[in-house]
Parts: structure tokens; C-alpha cells; sequence
């Protein structure tokens, strides 16, 4: 149908993509390296992914772990006589409390309990949510309404009930923050189950997923290479909701006795023991008190900027500087980065786009149209039939920013 | 009818005009040009199609005319709608404008039209926002409208929602509402391209009436080189954001000035030569195109009275019945049929993704459907597929060499350095350079993506290749070079090929048998030379006649046959 001696002047789209394909030197970059590049630039999410590394480390080793000793000189266990009613020194930071024991120590493995308890909830519960999310996502049927029946249990029994019916029996290992934390991460799975499934049922859907049955993958292969992957966006940002959430929950429980008990601590357990100590010696309840808000703070703000890095086309934002730059001088006057970041603009969504033409800057242009345009729902399968533009920079002025679907 | 003014304006006035009109979007990886310097004129009474492929800038140029393109677009120039400067007009004063003046007719009519609403209340909408008519009077206004599109009975339907009407009625309806306040000049962007052949020469035929009874301008979008023929008087052409080429439909179409014009109608797949109305010469040629049929020995794929259900709600829906063909080595059989028709039903039937209710499918030998665990991933070792949606057939998460691994990765074949020799094999044979293996999808274009599906659908050399709309989401001269590159590779792996499409023109230059579906079943099947030239069936010469073609003079002729085809 096409000469292929005639003209080589570039006057057909598909030499003009081939053209910048065999042209682009730079590096190929997987949909997690943009991610992460995107990541990197989102100023609150790095500043508190260094303050939560720090924390954890000062946790770590400042008291030592599992009888590891640390850098800090003061048993925290034992105690001693008050110096100036227990107020912060130079020798003791954090100050002392009633009993003259160390309050740095006590706070620092409060902390790392807190922590551990966090990060098993986090880890637990994204593990089984996912898992159990999929699967009845992806075989739909009586998996599906089984596991969902489930979920649907978790959610209508309180969670202090379910804390509370095991804190009776508590003792030994029981109390100890590992099982607590796994215990609440066993019951706080649904949510995240809920959002994998409906992931799944949209992505289970795509040709790709048609491509490998069809090729005779099995479903667990499926699963495990296809899908999951492509719902990483989701599990990820939400595993990080969870572990800020595991935190303040943590601190609700102990506080109220159903947590974390003596003789291990907690954040919690520490403003629960020090409660009546607020008048005389506000420092004890404001250390495990800060603690806890750097943490949840950190996490929170670490999981928002997962979800800008995962889903860029969310919010709109354009640079106030390059629309006047724009405005002024024309295009030229504005800075235009390099071919990777111009990528990374682009693609790295778990939207797909249909048909994306990536021809010089005509792909970017549209680029521009979609990201200013937003998808009004991310995960809506390519339109059928017989779209033969259906790369067009489609522009569908229907959709304003107003109708934009949450996706997480 | 009297409700349906004709507009005030005499043919011949300029009622769109782009003068320099330069769009630059605006992003935090810096500023685009979408549009360079386009100028082009409307006339009162005549159709302007604007051509081009995705990324040309031709949708963009029609959003700027509406004022509607999204905060971060820059826009310069002069946009004149009927003597007013739309470019930097404030947003109270381009409402005004808009629905009077100038009027969108979009692309999927199931999209342009709110769900929730009934139609009634969405026509009276703009009447009512524009001072021009309230209550009864503007709902028989509506009725008149929906009569004067086509919509049999308005004055009931016009109660009913969106939903409830077909593909073709709701671009009407869509029509119709554009139509409302009287505007001068319509945009109608690609409004046939999510429409069924039939329906859209319907839904063109009910345009070039409007244009000559109400005297509209209108500017067409479209990619389509057939529907420019059908209706355009003058047409542009646009490319990468400029306007390469623009004069009337006949010297573009027929003598091509700039290269790419060239090319683009080049690469159009052309159905010629159709007999839609002497039957006489029939006789003779089909029998001799039938003879052409392969031998027994080289049959790969047998399908037997296939039948197929859905379940839905209210039971069972029979989605094919009765379906019977072949396909033989190195032969290409062609399924092809208007939406609902059963073809990818099909065609999914084959690749073990949908059960059949009963009959044979056939793979050297072995009945598919009766396979288990297995002897079935054995048996479908020999089958290849690609699919229609180049986005969305890649794992965006797989490099390329992953995506085109994947077969061997599945079925154990070979180690990990054969493999990657294999994918770079077959990436050289669909002419990627063998570097994209540590590419990701997003990086390549659509039709780049389609030939990364081809290699890895080659990757276990099949012996049937099953392509399921392979081209329908690409332009026309991407889609010409995957066309061409799968009939060399056909020619160089010999495997047999299960074709599914809706374009006849296609169809005719890749495949040697044709079956024709309507409504799951078959309704005529045979050599392509004989379906497509000697049609027999009036569903199929119907189909053909109504596929536009991009020659005004021929497009005209076979209007007339499809006219008298309808009688």
C-alpha cells in the first residue's frame, strides 16, 4: 500500500515515530524509575521520607535493639534520683519521670514499639488485602462474593471490640507489640481488599490480561505478573494510609488499656502511664505526644506524594512561572527539560491511554491536552470499535476538572 | 417545520475564519505547539474538512473556535465567528455566542449526550439559557427539530432518555441539539467515526441535507479520506500542527500538491470495482474465484456450527449461531461485520477466552472447546494473537523484550539467552530496532505497539495468527505499514491468519476468504474476489455501497446505489 522507495522527506507519521524512536538516546525508564523520579521532586514527601528515616534510625540505635547495645549512655529501665524535678538537661534530653528514670530511653523504645507495630500493620494487612483483593477480583464468582462477605464482617465489628475480646486473655507474647501488630493487621485488610478487587476487575479486562490467557498463562502467573503490578499504585499509597493510621490506632488502643502492656511500652502506653503527670511535668506527655505526630505526619505526607508520583494528571498543576513565561515571550521562552522528564510527564500512569501517537512533539502537545484535562475516570477501557484517531489529542471538553474520579 | 428557521445569513458569507491562529499548551515539561499558524475560511453553505492524523492539531483548531480548550492552552491569532473575535473574549460573552452562532457536534454520541437526563430536557436546555423559547413552546421546537433529524414519532420520544435510542439516533439527537438556537456555523467533530458504515452514511446523508436546507457552514473533522469525498467542498490539510495543503475536495483528493497529502492517500485502502448493481457479469468470475479455495491438507483452523451464548441477566443471549468456516495455510479468512455482529465473539471463541455452547473448533485436528488443562495449552501453543487496542494489549509495567518473551516464558521454551535472541529476531522482523527490548510500552507509538504485539503473537512460531481489529485504533499510514508488514511476515512464517474487521477495504487488499456476520450469524462467505466485488446478499452490498470511498466522483456514484440499494 506504501511505496517504500518514494520519498524520504518524512511526510508519513509512521517514519516521523520511527525517526524519534531510532533518534532517542535516552536511558529506557521503567514505569517504577519514573515514579520514583516524579517522587524525588515532591518537596514535602522527601523532606519527611529524611525525617522518618532519621527518626527510625535515633530509635534504632540510640537504646539498641534486641539486646544490641546503643549509643545511649542511660539505662532507661533503671532508676535514679530526679535532677531539678525531672525537667530536660543536657544529661537527660527528654527529662526524667516520677520514678527518675530516663524519659530519652523510655520515649526511644516507645517509639521503636510503635514502629514495629506500625510497619507489621502496614506490611500485614497490604499483604492479605491484596492478595485476598485480587483474587476474588480476578475469579469473580464465589471467590469473590466469599472473600467480600468476609471483608464485609471486618467492617461492621468494631475494631476495640475485637482488641479488646484479645486483651482479656493477654499475657506473655500476647501483649507484645509483633502481635499486636499483626493482629491488627489481620483485621484491618477489607479496605484495601475492596480497592485491589475493583482495580482488578477493571485491569482484568484489558487486552493484555486476554493476550496471556490466550497464551495459556495460568491465573496464578496472571495475577502475580499482570495484575498486581499494575494495582501497585493503589496498594502502595494505601499501605501508607494504613501505617499512619496504625499509629494513632495504636495509641488509641494502649492508651485505653488494650494495647501494649507492661513491661513491653509504646507511644501510647507512655501518654496513657504519664496522664496524671500533665500538670506537674508537661514534658512527659508532650515527647510521646510529638513522636507520634512526626511519625503519622511524615507517613501521611510520604503516602501523598506516592500518589502525585503514581497519578501526576491529578490536581493539574502547572507551573504559574512557565504559563507567563508562555504568555510573554512565547514558547521558546520556556525552560523545556530533558527527553526523560518530558517521559516522565507522559506515561508511568496506570491510566492508559488509546492508542498514544508519540511522534516529535505532537505526542507531547498531547501530553499537555490530557494532562490539563484529567480523566474523569482513570480506569474506563479504551473505546471500542472502530476509532480509527482513536489517538487524536482527543479533546473532550466535557470532561472539566471538576469531574475528576478519586482513584485511591 | 415552520420552528426550523432557515439561518440568517446568505451563502457565501464568511461565517468561520482562522487568521494566524498559533495554540500552545502550556506544562511543567514546558510549552507545546499544537497549532502553527493555521488560516482557513468557512463559507455560508459549503463544508471545510480539516484532515489530518492524531497529533495534526485539527481538534485542537475546532475547540479554539468554540472557546473551549482547556486553561493551559495559549492562544493566538483571530478566530472570527460570524464577525466576532472568539480569542480572548470573556466567558459570559462566548456563552452567548455559543448554540447561536456556532454549534459542536462531537464524537460518541453516547458520551455528548447526559444519561440522566431525557432528551426533551436536554434539547430545551439552550433555548431556555439563550432567552429563545420556554416550555411548550420550546419542547415543540424540539419535536420539530427531532422530526426534521429523522427521529420517527419525536413528539413520545422526546421523553425517553438517552439509552434508549440507538447508536445512530443519538448522533441525530446530537445533531438535533446543535441545532436548536440556529447557528451559522456547525463543528462537527469526527461525528461518524463511532458509527457503523450503514449508519454512518445515514448520518451523512442527514448532514448534506441540513448544510442545503438550512444553510450552515460547517467545518468537518475527520481522518476519514471517504467522508471527505462524500461531503466536503474544500478541504485542508493539516500536519503536526500545520496546515500543509487546502483547496477543493477535488484537487486535493485527485491531484495532490505536498507530499504528504501524497502519502496519506496512498496509504487509504481502496475497495474498487465493486459490482453492486450489474449482476450480469457475476456468473462467471465467482465461480472461477471460487476455485481458488486451498486443499483439505493444508487446513489449520476448522470452525463447525460454533455456537455461543452470554449469560446476562434475563438468561442467555446467543451471541453466534450456526458459524462455520475455514482457514488454511498461509491463507488469510477475513470475519467482518458492523458492531454486535459476533466477530470478535468469534474470534475470542477461537483463542479459548469465551466457551462455546456446541459445535467443532478445529486446530490441526484437535477440537478445541473438548481440551483440558494440558493438552489445551499444548493446542494453543500454535495460536498467535493481536489485538485491537495497541495501548492496552502491552503490560505497561513488561519491557519490550518481556512483552514479546512472554509466549516462551508461559510455555517453558528455551533458556533465558534463546529467548532473548528469539524476541530480538522477531523484533528485527517487525523492523524495531532490537534496542526497544529494554524499552517500556509507553515509549513507542501505537502502531509501534501493534508491531511489538505482532512479534510477540510470532513468538512460539503459530501456526493460525488471530488479529482482532489489528489496525482500526491507528492512523491510516501507520496502519498501512502494519498491513504491509504482516503480509510479509506472512509470506516469510507461512502461518494461516484469522482476520477480524470492519473495514471492507482492508479486508480486500489482506484476505483471501471472506465471511460476512450480522447478528451472530453468517450471512454469505467465500472468496474475497467474489464477496467483495459479486456481492449476493443485499445485507453485504449494502455494506459495501455504504463505506465511503475517497474519490468525489466515484463517492457520488455509488451514494446513488446505495440510495437505490434502499428503494
Amino acid at each position: 500500500m506504501t511505496d517504500k522507495n518514494s520519498s524520504q522527506n518524512l511526510a508519513s507519521i509512521a517514519e516521523v515515530e520511527d525517526a524519534k524512536l531510532a533518534g532517542s538516546d535516552a536511558a529506557p525508564l521503567s514505569q517504577g524509575k519514573l515514579v520514583f523520579k516524579r517522587f524525588m521532586r515532591h518537596k514535602p514527601a522527601m523532606i519527611s521520607s529524611v525525617i522518618l528515616i532519621v527518626v527510625i534510625l535515633v530509635a534504632i540505635t540510640s537504646i539498641g535493639i534486641g539486646g544490641i547495645p546503643g549509643w545511649w549512655p542511660i539505662d532507661y529501665k533503671k532508676t535514679s534520683i530526679s535532677v531539678d524535678g525531672g525537667a530536660p538537661s543536657a544529661e537527660h534530653w527528654f527529662g526524667q519521670d516520677d520514678l527518675g528514670r530516663d524519659y530519652f530511653g523510655l520515649v526511644m523504645s516507645g517509639t521503636q514499639a510503635s514502629l514495629i507495630i506500625a510497619f507489621l500493620v502496614g506490611i500485614t494487612g497490604t499483604v492479605l488485602g491484596t492478595l485476598l483483593g485480587a483474587l476474588a477480583g480476578y475469579f469473580r464468582g464465589w471467590v469473590d462474593a466469599v472473600i467480600m462477605r468476609i471483608a464485609d464482617i471486618f467492617f461492621v465489628v468494631p475494631l476495640l471490640l475485637i482488641a479488646a475480646i484479645i486483651a482479656k486473655g493477654a499475657s506473655g507474647f500476647i501483649n507484645s507489640p509483633w502481635f499486636l501488630g499483626i493482629m491488627l493487621g489481620v483485621v484491618s485488610w477489607a479496605g484495601l481488599a475492596r480497592l485491589v478487587r475493583a482495580q482488578v476487575l477493571s485491569l482484568r479486562e484489558r487486552e493484555y490480561v486476554d493476550a496471556a490467557r490466550a497464551m495459556g498463562a495460568s491465573s496464578w502467573r496472571i495475577i502475580l505478573k499482570h495484575l498486581i503490578p499494575n494495582a501497585i499504585g493503589t496498594v502502595l499509597v494505601n499501605a501508607t494510609l494504613a501505617i499512619a493510621a496504625a499509629v494513632l490506632l495504636e495509641t488509641a488502643l494502649s492508651f485505653l488499656g488494650f494495647g501494649v502492656r507492661p513491661p513491653n511500652s509504646s507511644l501510647g502506653l507512655l501518654i496513657s502511664d504519664y496522664q496524671n503527670s500533665f500538670t506537674t511535668r508537661p514534658w512527659l506527655f508532650w515527647w510521646p505526644g510529638l513522636m507520634i505526630l512526626i511519625v503519622a505526619l511524615s507517613v501521611n505526607f510520604i503516602g501523598d506524594g506516592l500518589r502525585d508520583a503514581f497519578d501526576p494528571r491529578q490536581g493539574g498543576r502547572i507551573k504559574r512561572r512557565n504559563l507567563i513565561a508562555a504568555g510573554l515571550m512565547g514558547p521558546s521562552a520556556v525552560d523545556v527539560p530533558s527527553a526523560a522528564d518530558r517521559a516522565a510527564a507522559g506515561a508511568a500512569d496506570p491510566v492508559e491511554r488509546t492508542g498514544s501517537a508519540s511522534l516529535l512533539e505532537a505526542v507531547e502537545v498531547q501530553d499537555a491536552v490530557e494532562e490539563s484535562k484529567q480523566q474523569p475516570d482513570g480506569d474506563s477501557s479504551p473505546p471500542g470499535g472502530r476509532h480509527a484517531s482513536g489517538a487524536d489529542p482527543d479533546t473532550d471538553p466535557e470532561s472539566g476538572p471538576d469531574n475528576e474520579g478519586q482513584r485511591s | 417545520m415552520s420552528t426550523l428557521e432557515k439561518s440568517n445569513v446568505t451563502k457565501g458569507d464568511v461565517v468561520l475564519e482562522f487568521q494566524d491562529l498559533r495554540v500552545d499548551f502550556v506544562s511543567d515539561d514546558g510549552a507545546k505547539q499544537a497549532v502553527k499558524g493555521l488560516n482557513l475560511t468557512v463559507r455560508a453553505g459549503e463544508v471545510v474538512a480539516l484532515v489530518g492524523e492524531s497529533g495534526s492539531g485539527k481538534s485542537v483548531t475546532s475547540l479554539s473556535a468554540m472557546g473551549l480548550l482547556p486553561p493551559n492552552a495559549m492562544t493566538r491569532g483571530k478566530v472570527n465567528v460570524t464577525g466576532h473575535q472568539v480569542v480572548g473574549m470573556r466567558e459570559d460573552k462566548l456563552r452567548a455566542l455559543r448554540a447561536t452562532e456556532i454549534a459542536m457536534v462531537f464524537q460518541e454520541p453516547m458520551t455528548a449526550l447526559n444519561p440522566v437526563l431525557t432528551v426533551e430536557r436536554q434539547m430545551t436546555e439552550s433555548l431556555e439559557s439563550h432567552n429563545l423559547a420556554y416550555g411548550e413552546e420550546a419542547t415543540a421546537r424540539a419535536v420539530a427539530l427531532l422530526e426534521r433529524v429523522g427521529i420517527p414519532d419525536a413528539a413520545k420520544r422526546i421523553k425517553q432518555y438517552p439509552h434508549q435510542f440507538s447508536g445512530g439516533q443519538r448522533q441525530r439527537i446530537v445533531i438535533a441539539m446543535a441545532l436548536t438556537c440556529g447557528p451559522k456555523v456547525i463543528i462537527a467533530d469526527e461525528p461518524t467515526t463511532a458509527l457503523d458504515v450503514t449508519v454512518q452514511a445515514e448520518v451523512l446523508d442527514l448532514l448534506r441535507e441540513l448544510k442545503d436546507d438550512l444553510g450552515v457552514g460547517i467545518l468537518l473533522i475527520t481522518h476519514n479520506m471517504g467522508v471527505v469525498a462524500d461531503m466536503a467542498d474544500r478541504v485542508s490539510v493539516m500536519f503536526l500542527g500545520e496546515l500543509v495543503e487546502q483547496g477543493t475536495v477535488e484537487q486535493i483528493l485527485y491531484r495532490p500538491q505536498h507530499p504528504y497529502t501524497q502519502r496519506l492517500l496512498a496509504s487509504v485502502p481502496r475497495l474498487t470495482d465493486v459490482a453492486l448493481t450489474h449482476e450480469d457479469q457475476v456468473g462467471a468470475r465467482a465461480a472461477e474465484a471460487q476455485a481458488a479455495v486451498g486443499e483439505a491438507a493444508d487446513l489449520v483452523l476448522t470452525v463447525k456450527d460454533v455456537a455461543i451464548d452470554y449469560k446476562v441477566r434475563s438468561g442467555v443471549f446467543r451471541a453466534a449461531e450456526g458459524v462455520s468456516f475455514d482457514v488454511y495455510k498461509r491463507g488469510t479468512t477475513a470475519l467482518v461485520g458492523e458492531s454486535g455482529s459476533g466477530k470478535s465473539t468469534v474470534a475470542k471463541a477461537v483463542l479459548g477466552l469465551i466457551p462455546t455452547a456446541s459445535g467443532r473448533l478445529e486446530i490441526s485436528g484437535q477440537n478445541l472447546p473438548s481440551l483440558k488443562g494440558k493438552a489445551a495449552r499444548t493446542a494453543r501453543r500454535q495460536i498467535g494473537v493481536v489485538f485491537q487496542d495497541p495501548a492496552a494489549s502491552l503490560d505497561p509495567r513488561f519491557p519490550i523484550g518481556d512483552c514479546v518473551m512472554e509466549p516462551m516464558v508461559v510455555h517453558k521454551v528455551g533458556s533465558k539467552a534463546d529467548r532473548i535472541k528469539r524476541a530480538k529476531e522477531l523484533l528485527d522482523a517487525v523492523k524495531l530496532p532490537s534496542d526497544v527490548i529494554n524499552r517500556y510500552p509507553h515509549e513507542l507509538s501505537g502502531g509501534q505497539k501493534q508491531r511489538v504485539g505482532i512479534a510477540r503473537a510470532l513468538s512460539l512460531d503459530p501456526t493460525l495468527l488471530v488479529a482482532d481489529e489489528p489496525t482500526s485504533a491507528l492512523d491510516v499510514s501507520v496502519q498501512a505499514v502494519v498491513l504491509e508488514m504482516l503480509k510479509e511476515l506472512q509470506a516469510e512464517f507461512g502461518f494461516a491468519c484469522l482476520f477480524v474487521s470492519h473495514d471492507l477495504a482492508v479486508v480486500d487488499h489482506l484476505a483471501d476468504q471472506v465471511v460476512v456476520m450480522r447478528r451472530g450469524q453468517v450471512v454469505e462467505q467465500g472468496a474475497t474476489e467474489r464477496i467483495l466485488h459479486f456481492p449476493q446478499e443485499e445485507y453485504t452490498k449494502e455494506l459495501l455501497a455504504a463505506a465511503p470511498v475517497p474519490d468525489p466522483d466515484a463517492q457520488r456514484i455509488r451514494r446513488e446505489a446505495r440510495h437505490q440499494l434502499r428503494l
